[in-house]
This record gives structure tokens, C-alpha cells and sequence, in this order.
């Protein structure tokens, strides 16, 4: 199921201002990465990049090379919702479908992608919410809105909607950032569990959680404001945290920077 | 240390304020006075309305004065503030309630089965009976059909502008619609008359030209058109883009995410648009008198022959010099107004169903 993510010389532009350079890293199947970085860096671009969320805005453009296990994609002929369904996105706040019921938003992906089968839905909604750490909370109520849940409920019917099409990678914008320290706390364990089946990358301000959740960690930075952003440092979370290589990232975990 | 004295801002937090019953107090004692005034005072050779308008003249003044004696200038300007938006909420009511009075109260006298059931035919502007059965068929055929072409149009331009349209294409179609909401609607009429009722008409009447419904519906299509769009362009810009990209990130692809995500989230303001614009095209007259030629009988083909409508037969019967066709405009014109506000109520609860519990 995980997939193996291989960037080389990623530079993404948004019609002529460059938004980041030459970005080239692998991230494993099965393990979560985190990303971090001052604001305006570059990591949230280089994550849309990953699953082509970026081309949503006009003028955006993608040059080098992305591959999922080695498949380009890129490539002219590739079709783009099927890059998305093998890379879900979280987003930073939770933005479940304000139409749809809890049942009807886990199933969105399914059922609108012309899954019809009743049963096949019961049990893809179960599975994923139960893998979400959702399912006894709502069990009872699936046909209410969505969006009358609370923030981390919100959040979580969020990454259930996204695990429930069973992608190869989850891709995670800011996650906590719009939650209290339970609900964070809820995700965090959430994504610890979820990393046995998925690729995960997380882009967070919070490096604690960085520290806490991810197995290798990659430092994002801008030289000045109006440069592009590049990839620093990436390697293992306790490398990076505690002996790190480049001085800007220790000087950016200690807080002297950024 | 200096300290900064700011005007009418003391240390006190509490204020003298005028007591609950102060500002009644002085409405009626401002209604009082401008009675006295203008009945028995002679002055100008008023009546109730001008009475009306001096008392809130008075009242406005007395509140300000007694206000700024015993509370202070911001208070004093926070209550005439407060008074005058509460009269402009009265004076912009009034016609409405003018309008729903005079109709109801002039309207009534013949909404009886007659009128429901019976046309004009062989009936003369000066007979007694006679209905607007016709004229009812021909407004909801007409306004009908011109909504099932103007809607699905309507809502597919503005999908066009808000989801697709990139560049020079979509500025100009934009512009050409608020073009198109300026068009006085005669001149929607004189083209369906020129493009449709003398020509297109022609082709399937065996060289004829010739007044039909089905006309009217496409001048009302004009006129529809561009109020359809706006208001669902609006509508559409107003579904955040969290939505649309939650949806594209689950592999679903940009169409389905329209029609399912988009467009459901966007419905009872797009509902909310629709009918205004029915409300409109179902008033009209000049175009309508212009291509479906008018009609004393009833005619269901609304795709030949003359036909009828209400805003036609009011017309009609408001213009007619006789103490029984009046009676008969001010019915089909309440018929009319009850129509599309049913219409409006129905489709709001409908819209509101399809919203979530």
C-alpha cells in the first residue's frame, strides 16, 4: 500500500515568482515526515506539489521530478485526480462538506467516484473511521452534518474521509494548527497508528510535535524574503533535533532564528 | 506623569441616563404638540400624513435637546442615530404594506370560482362575469418554460465564470451579463418579435410569421438570463475554496466536485436568485404584450396561436372604461402576487429540506 515518494530538483513557481528551488529528497513508505521551516519557506508548497494541489491556483507550475515508486507524476499523460486519489491531502482546518451527512463525507471519495454498493460503503465508512479513532463517537449519529462536530472531530472525519479511499500516501498540511492540545494530541496518536499503513509527510510550526511524531524530519529555509526556498537538511528526527549538520537549523530549533 | 483628559470621558464609568418611559414620553408629547399645531393652530391645511411627518420632525429634535441636557452629546447622538434608522425601517415598510393593502382590499371582491374556472371569451369589457383562467394558463406556461431554459442556462454560465473561465473569455461574458441586466425589457420584446414571432416563426408555420407564448417565454429567457447568473455567480463565489480542494485531494475530479460539492452548498442562495428573477419575468408586460399577441380565450398550446397572460390581462382590464373590468384587474393582479409568492415560499422550504438536520 505505502508508496516511496522520490523528489529531484523540485523548483515549483507561481507564474513567475519562484516559490521554491531545487528540492530533491526521498521519503520512505511506511514512515512519517515531517517538514518544518520559518513561514513563507516553502514547505507547504513543496507538499501541494506532491499530490499537484498547487496547479488549483493559476499561473502555478511544477519543474523536475516527482515520482510515486518510480512513476512519474508529471508526465504529460497522467491523470491528475488519479495522483490525488493515491495521494490524499489533509488540510490545515477542517473542511468537511457542509451538505453532507458524517457518513455521506467519509464515502465522499467513494461515492463520488461511483462506488454505488451500499455494503461496500457500510464498511468502508466503519473501517475508516474506526481508523480514525472516530467511530465511537458518531456511531450512533452518521446521518447528522458533518459539520456540526467539534474541531478535532471535524478534523479526524477529515483524515477518515481521506484514509477511507485508501490512498498510499497521506499528505498533511498543518494539521493541529487550528486545534485545542486534546484534539492535537488525539491526531498525533492517530498518525503514530497510521504511519504501519501510509506514507505520511506533515508540514507543522509546532517542533515538538515534529520531534514527537516523525521518524525523519527536513529543515525548509529562505535566505531573504523574496528568495526562493530550499531544502537545508533532512535526516533522522533525533539527528535533526539533537546534532544537527547546518548551523541554521540548530540555530532554528533553538530558536535563535525564525 | 501627564495625564490625557479626554472630552466627556470621565473617571465614573456610570452616566446619568433618561429614564425607560423618557423617549414615549416625549413621542407622544411630540404627536400631541403637532396635532395642536397643525389642526387647531391652522397652520397649512395639513391631515394625518403631514401631521405624521412634523410629529418625528418634533420628536427628533425634543430627544436630542432633553437627551444632550441630562446624558451628553454622544448619547444624545446615539438615540436620534437610533430613531432615525428605526423611521427609515417604518417608511421603506410603508408602500410595501400600502401595496399588500390596496391589493387585498380591491382584489377580493372578485376572487370567486368564475374567475378561476371562466376566460374572456364572449364576454365584453362591459358584461359582469368573465374570468382569468386563460390568462392564469398563460403566465405559468410562459413563465415556465422561460424558467427551464433560463435556469439551466443561467446556472451553467455562471459555473462557466466562477469554476472554468480564466482570462479575456470570462471578463467578457461577465461584462456582456451586466450588459444584458441593463436591456430594458422592451427591447427584449422587439428583438423576439424581429428574431422569433417574424422570423424563426416563419419557418415552421408555413412561411407565417405569428404571435405564441412560447415567444413571451423567450423574451422573459432575456430578460431572466442575466438576473440568473449574477445571482448564482454571487452564490458560487461565496463556497469557500477549503470545499473545493477537500474534494479534489479525494481523487474527485473537477466536474463531480461542481455538481456535488459546489452546487449543493450554493443551492438555497441560487434558489434564492431564481425566484427573484421568476418574480420579475412573471410581472412583465410590455414584452410580453409585444409577441403572444393577447387573447379573450383559452389557448393550452403555448406553442401556437395567441395567448394570454396575467400581467396582459390587467392590462387590459385596468384600461377598459367600465365599473366591471377594474374589479377584474385588481383580482388577476392579486392572483399574481399570491402566485409568486407561493412560488417563492415553496421553493424556499424546498431548498431548506434539502439542507441537513
Amino acid at each position: 500500500m505505502a508508496k516511496r515518494i522520490e523528489a529531484v530538483g523540485v523548483t515549483a513557481y507561481y507564474g513567475t515568482f519562484k516559490a521554491i528551488e531545487d528540492i530533491t529528497m526521498t521519503i520512505e513508505p511506511r514512515s512519517v515526515t515531517a517538514l518544518i521551516g520559518p513561514s513563507g519557506c516553502g514547505k507547504s508548497t513543496f507538499l501541494r506539489s506532491i499530490n499537484r494541489m498547487h496547479e488549483v491556483l493559476p499561473g502555478a507550475r511544477v519543474e523536475g521530478r516527482l515520482t510515486l515508486d518510480g512513476n512519474d507524476i508529471y508526465e504529460r499523460n497522467v491523470d491528475v485526480t488519479a495522483v490525488r486519489r493515491n495521494i490524499g491531502m489533509v488540510f490545515q482546518r477542517p473542511n468537511p462538506f457542509p451538505t453532507m451527512s458524517i457518513f455521506d463525507n467519509v464515502v465522499a471519495g467513494l461515492k463520488l467516484n461511483g462506488v454505488r454498493k451500499k455494503s461496500l460503503l457500510d464498511d468502508a465508512a466503519e473501517k475508516a473511521l474506526k481508523s480514525a479513532n472516530l467511530w465511537d463517537e458518531v456511531k450512533n449519529r452518521l446521518g447528522k452534518p458533518g459539520a456540526g462536530l467539534s474541531g478535532g472531530q471535524q478534523q479526524r472525519l477529515c483524515i477518515a474521509r481521506t484514509i477511507a479511499v485508501q490512498p498510499a500516501v497521506v499528505l498533511m498540511d498543518e494539521p493541529c494548527s487550528a486545534l485545542d492540545p486534546i484534539s492535537t494530541g488525539a491526531i498525533e496518536d492517530l498518525i503514530f497508528e497510521l504511519k504501519n499503513e501510509y506514507t505520511i509527510i506533515i508540514v507543522t510550526h509546532n517542533m515538538q510535535q515534529a520531534a514527537r511524531v516523525s521518524d525523519r524530519t527536513a529543515f525548509f529555509s529562505i535566505s531573504q524574503t523574496g528568495d526562493p526556498g530550499r531544502l537545508i537538511e533532512h535526516d533522522v528526527t533525533s539527528k535533526i533535533f539533537t546534532n544537527p549538520r547546518e548551523k541554521r537549523t540548530e540555530d532554528y530549533i533553538t530558536g535563535r532564528f525564525g | 506623569m501627564t495625564t490625557i483628559s479626554t472630552p466627556g470621558i470621565g473617571t465614573d464609568l456610570r452616566g446619568r441616563r433618561l429614564p425607560k418611559w423618557a423617549p414615549w414620553a416625549i413621542a407622544a408629547g411630540a404627536a400631541v404638540l403637532s396635532y395642536l399645531a397643525i389642526y387647531l393652530g391652522g397652520l397649512l391645511d395639513g391631515g394625518w400624513v403631514l401631521t405624521a411627518v412634523v410629529a418625528v420632525l418634533l420628536y427628533l429634535v425634543l430627544l436630542a435637546a432633553v437627551a444632550t441636557g441630562v446624558e451628553g452629546s454622544r448619547a444624545a447622538r446615539n438615540r436620534v442615530a437610533t430613531s432615525l434608522i428605526y423611521s427609515a425601517f417604518v417608511l421603506a415598510l410603508l408602500p410595501l404594506l400600502s401595496v399588500v393593502y390596496t391589493l387585498v382590499s380591491k382584489g377580493v371582491s372578485r376572487i370567486d370560482a368564475d374567475f378561476f374556472t371562466h376566460s374572456m371569451n364572449g364576454i365584453t369589457a362591459f358584461d359582469a362575469n368573465g374570468g382569468a383562467y386563460h390568462a392564469m394558463i398563460g403566465t405559468l406556461e410562459q413563465v415556465g418554460l422561460a424558467a427551464l431554459i433560463s435556469v439551466p442556462l443561467g446556472v451553467a454560465a455562471a459555473v462557466y465564470i466562477v469554476e472554468y473561465g480564466r482570462g479575456k473569455l470570462a471578463t467578457a461574458i461577465r461584462f456582456f451579463v451586466d450588459v444584458m441586466t441593463g436591456i430594458p425589457s422592451i427591447i427584449a420584446g422587439l428583438f423576439v418579435l424581429a428574431f422569433y414571432v417574424f422570423g424563426m416563426y416563419k419557418f415552421f408555420n408555413h412561411g407565417q410569421g405569428g404571435y405564441s407564448g412560447f415567444a413571451a417565454s423567450l423574451a422573459l429567457v432575456v430578460l431572466m438570463l442575466p438576473t440568473v447568473t449574477r445571482s448564482c455567480e454571487e452564490m458560487l463565489r461565496l463556497v469557500p475554496d477549503a470545499l473545493r480542494e477537500g474534494s479534489y485531494a479525494l481523487g474527485i475530479a473537477k466536474w463531480k466536485t461542481v455538481m456535488r460539492v459546489v452546487l449543493p452548498t450554493a443551492l438555497p442562495g441560487i434558489v434564492t436568485g431564481v425566484m427573484l428573477a421568476v418574480a420579475r419575468a412573471a410581472g412583465e408586460t410590455a414584452p410580453v404584450l409585444l409577441v403572444s399577441g393577447g387573447f379573450n380565450s383559452i389557448n393550452f398550446n403555448p406553442f401556437s396561436g395567441n395567448q394570454s397572460s396575467l400581467a396582459i390581462y390587467i392590462w387590459d382590464q385596468a384600461g377598459a372604461a367600465s365599473q366591471y373590468a377594474p374589479a377584474r384587474a385588481w383580482s388577476a393582479a392579486l392572483t399574481l402576487v399570491a402566485f409568486v409568492l407561493t412560488l417563492t415560499i415553496v421553493a424556499k422550504l424546498l431548498a431548506r429540506r434539502s439542507k441537513l438536520k
